[in-house]
């Protein structure tokens, strides 16, 4: 057992739903109690859907449990087949009818309908949201293209050039619930049919059984996000001979390199490449003078694989800030992240307890905190800026605009969305020439509409109450105090667990102004 | 009673379980705790019920069954003995601690009463152990609140006290207003269950007049009178018709005189029609659907017809108690259909069909009606927002003005569904 408050991914059914309700003409027979039809909200709330997922709940009771649920299932499944009409059907169950067992995927391949059933075996209570998303992914194109495969399937990825024709490429990956699938989506085919080649399918995220079957039309695949589409490409490599795209195009250098990649694959030549170093504005922005004040800046990130990943290159590279944390709630995708962090000399941290990651966050003392929708909330307890990179996420990370995070405009959001959560480079040095005026209040952005919680004494104050237990009585004179008042809020944390830590290494019981520089000469 | 028509429908269903209510239940008493012993699933549902919205350590939380404990590898008892020890030690500050069942929990048969004893005689003086089932086989959203009322009650202790126990949950201002009125009335002594700190429970015995504020508390209704209370029966305090009838009904009962409860609320009575006169005006003749989820459905479609003049099309409820019901169902329109369970396919094919102004849904079925055309209010919101008492009932029909006239506002009629 264990104790969970919070957790970042749900169980493996949703994933499974997050694929059947991005898809069309498809339905999904799910085997559970009435309480998990909460799951629609997901969809229905948090990405605003005018649609309910095509899922049916048969809502088994504890009255049924006595007689015969497998009944209840094949009527069920009689009812949505007919009134839905799909033309791939998903059976699966959630985790309390993974206890009894009635096996409804094997139930609805004997009631001899004629359209493709697809089997999901998502344990329940080993496996997670992502991972039954990928699954099941990877269940429906097995389905629908596993008659496709024989000696001679090998696909050559060169092979658009004896058809006479563009080549063509499939986009694998985009759910709903997804971090800004949607204009990830427009934003990669945009940037392809800039450079010649045509998308024959995009899959999940609006596509149909019928596109599943016209992948292999493709000379190779994209995976877009590895947490849902990698396995489904390891498949049409292996029984296709496609290949697939791993670079994420999140982040100028990134896309350059995915661009790349995809040209190497199909062995198309890139004609363009002076102009790809122009087409975002991240790069300028970054460079202007007044990103000057990003240089350094601390920033703390974790998210699923993808998005942390990709958010660690940029940071460190694109805007000069220093990645002081890294992590991943996904163990899938530990590995990768852990090999991010190795290079950044940091320690990744994997754990799917918000807690956890809220005291590693305390720890590191971050300017900037780059996270899930949790994340900002703990962000906010502790006074840190904070942007949303990843899932989960509240319907407030679903905008209206469009807003990618990959390719070109996906920079440019990007660049936005971390930058303005800062002080603007001006206003900074402006605030430190006048923050000893009466009118300054600490914490104060004029550019974010909130009004600074703190004010120097009471915020100071309860800095030096703070932590007392782990020190051994070293005290704070008034002019040390005072001191660390004229300390920068978003690191005056930072200041004075060093100056304490300076402290106590030297032997002193007190800290006055002059330790505190000494300190501040001592770590710098 | 007037004549009534009743229907029953199976089949699937789009409704929260009983879990669902620990998303009030913590918040009404904060020194309590509600550990569900489920799945990832169940842990997933309450925070996505309770909107993601968690600004501090959350005093609910979920010991999640994982393989080990289902293949008997690991005793399923010291396991959770062993996450009530981690939690007791973070959460010092816990009185009480509800041992909340779940689907699963309840179909590998899990024995959390045993559990809790066992607990109780370790933490003997410092933290006291309920249990309760909130499972989806079993409850529906509200029954929760009626599950973990009931594991309260053998706590209660006895007294021959005369008083007034409202019963069922209400926002902490509206409970204080009641009770201003019970006492200009001249019932002084009244009492809440449940209280605001889970170790101050009312006494309880056979002078005990028990007054519900919620429909959906069936067992701990029958709980409380096997204790010996007495139930006043009356419709629920929802408008001004429904609280003045329950007010009424609980002055009978500690025999004061109709005319002196009439000097205390004509003020309030005329002050909140008037106030229903602007919602009145936008919901007079509009046809209403209400699908079924809280219970609170029958005495929403008395008020809204009775009080706003809006037609009733169907009612759903998920559960219908009839002895519970009796008051409300007497002042409903004629020919009223009332409709239990549900076949969520079924009836959103006659909500199709009948074209109501409005209609009271989930979440999960909200956007999808909204983009096809029909305006809706969500029902979790009435387990949320203070609509008890006479001075609340303008309050509760500006939830169901609110959609429609946000409508007469927007230019733009016609909606992007999302396909």
């Amino acid at each position: 057992m264990e104790l969970t408050l919070w957790t970042y991914e749900g169980p493996p059914h949703v994933g499974a739903m997050r694929i059947a309700s991005s898809m069309r003409d498809l339905h999904y027979l799910l085997h559970a109690p009435q309480g998990d039809t909460y799951a629609d909200l997901l969809f229905t709330m948090i990405e605003r859907r005018g649609k309910r997922p095509p899922v049916t709940y048969t809502t088994f009771q504890a009255r049924d449990l006595g007689g015969d649920t497998a009944e209840l299932v094949k009527k069920n499944i009689s009812e949505a087949v007919e009134r839905f009409k799909p033309k791939t059907l998903l059976v699966g169950e959630s985790c309390t009818a993974e206890l009894i067992q009635d096996q409804p995927g094997a139930l609805a391949k004997g009631m001899g309908f004629n359209i493709p059933i697809v089997n999901l075996e998502l344990p329940a209570y080993s496996k997670k949201e992502n991972w039954g998303a990928s699954e099941t992914f990877y269940q429906i194109v097995r389905t629908l293209l596993k008659k496709e495969v024989s000696e001679d399937s090998s696909i050559c990825a060169k092979r658009w050039k004896d058809l006479g024709r563009r080549p063509k490429v499939n986009i694998l990956g985009p759910t709903l619930l997804g971090f800004r699938c949607r204009d990830d989506v427009i934003e990669i085919q945009r940037i392809l049919s800039e450079q010649g080649i045509d998308t024959n399918v995009v899959s999940p995220l609006n596509s149909s059984p019928d596109d599943i079957k016209r992948l292999i039309d493709a000379e190779i695949n994209i995976c877009l996000y590895h947490e849902i589409a990698e396995t489904t490409c390891e498949w049409l490599k292996r029984n296709f001979g496609m290949e697939y795209t791993t670079t994420i195009p999140i982040g100028i250098e990134n896309t350059i390199n995915f661009i790349k990649e995809v040209h190497k694959k199909l062995d198309l030549p890139l004609t363009n490449q002076e102009e790809l170093e122009n087409k975002s504005k991240l790069p300028w922005y970054s460079k202007s003078v007044d990103s000057n004040y990003l240089t350094g800046k601390r920033v703390f990130i974790f998210g699923d694989g993808t998005h942390a990943i990709a958010a660690a290159k940029i940071a460190k590279e694109e805007l000069g800030f220093e990645v002081v944390g890294l992590g991943t709630y996904s163990r899938e995708m530990a590995r990768k992240v852990r090999l991010v962090a190795k290079d950044l000399n940091l320690e990744a941290l994997i754990s799917n307890n918000y807690l956890e990651v809220e005291d590693a966050m305390k720890k590191t003392s971050p300017e900037l905190v780059l996270g899930t929708q949790m994340e900002r909330h703990s962000a906010k307890r502790l006074g840190i800026p904070c942007a949303v990179i990843s899932t989960p996420m509240h319907v407030q990370d679903v905008p209206a605009r469009y807003s990618p995070q990959m390719g070109w405009e996906g920079a440019n959001v990007i660049f936005d969305d971390w930058v303005h959560p800062l002080m603007m480079g001006l206003e900074e040095h402006l605030i430190d020439m006048f923050k000893h005026d009466f009118e300054f209040v600490d914490g104060h952005q004029s550019h974010l509409g909130h009004t600074a919680v703190n004010t120097n004494e009471s915020e100071h104050e309860n800095l030096i109450k703070e932590d007392k237990s782990n020190l051994k009585e070293v005290i704070w004179t008034d002019s040390g105090k005072a001191e660390l008042t004229k300390v920068p809020f978003f690191v005056r944390g930072k200041v004075k667990s060093n100056t304490e830590k300076y402290a106590q290494s030297k032997g002193l019981s007190e800290i006055d102004d002059e330790t505190l520089y000494d300190a501040k000469a001592f770590f710098s | 009673m007037s004549k009534v028509l009743f229907d029953k429908e199976t089949g699937p269903r789009e409704v929260f379980c009983g879990l669902t209510s620990i998303v009030w239940l913590h918040r009404r008493m904060p020194d309590a705790f509600f550990l569900v012993v489920g799945s990832r699933t169940c842990a997933h549902l309450i925070q996505s019920a309770a909107g993601v919205m968690i600004f501090a350590e959350p005093r609910f939380g979920t010991a999640i069954l994982e393989e080990k404990d289902l293949a008997g590898l690991a005793d399923a008892h010291e396991e959770l003995d062993r996450v009530v020890n981690d939690l007791i030690a973070r959460r010092p500050e816990i009185k009480t601690l509800f041992l909340v069942g779940s689907c699963p929990s309840e179909v590998i048969k899990l024995d959390l009463a045993t559990v809790a004893e066992k607990l109780n005689k370790k933490f003997l003086g410092q933290v006291q152990f309920l249990n309760y089932s909130g499972s989806g086989i079993e409850t529906t959203f509200t029954q929760g609140e009626d599950g973990a009322l009931k594991a309260l009650i053998p706590l209660m202790e006895t007294t021959d006290e005369e008083k007034l126990l409202v019963v069922g949950t209400i926002a902490n201002n509206v409970e204080d207003r009641l009770k201003k009125i019970f006492k200009n009335i001249g019932i002084k002594n009244v009492e809440s269950f449940p209280p605001r700190q889970s170790t101050e429970l009312p006494k309880i015995g056979t002078n005990t007049k028990v007054l519900l504020t919620q429909p959906y508390l069936c067992d701990t209704v029958r709980d409380l009178k096997h204790r010996g209370c007495e139930v006043i029966h009356a419709p629920f305090p929802l408008g001004v018709e429904g609280s003045t009838k329950w007010i009424l009904a609980a002055a009978e009962a500690f025999e004061i005189q109709e005319l002196k409860v009439h000097d205390v609320i004509a003020p309030l009575i005329s002050r909140a029609r008037k106030a229903l006169e602007t919602h009145k005006e936008i919901l007079r003749g509009k046809k209403l659907f209400l699908l079924p989820e809280s219970q609170l459905e029958i005495s929403l479609a008395r008020f809204l017809h009775n009080e706003c003049e809006m037609n009733l099309v169907e009612v759903g409820t998920p559960y219908l108690n009839k002895e519970l019901m009796e008051e409300e169902l007497k002042l409903l329109p004629e020919n009223t259909k009332i409709v239990e369970g549900q076949h969520v396919e079924k009836q959103l094919d006659r909500v199709r069909e009948s074209q109501p102004d409005l209609v009271v849904c989930g979440m999960g079925l909200a956007n999808p009606l909204e983009a096809e055309g029909i305006h809706t209010k969500w029902s979790i919101e009435m387990v949320f927002s203070p609509i008890h008492g006479i001075d609340q009932a303008a309050d509760l029909a500006n939830l169901f003005s609110r959609p429609l006239k946000r409508n007469q506002i927007l230019t733009t009629k016609t909606l992007a569904t999302s396909k």
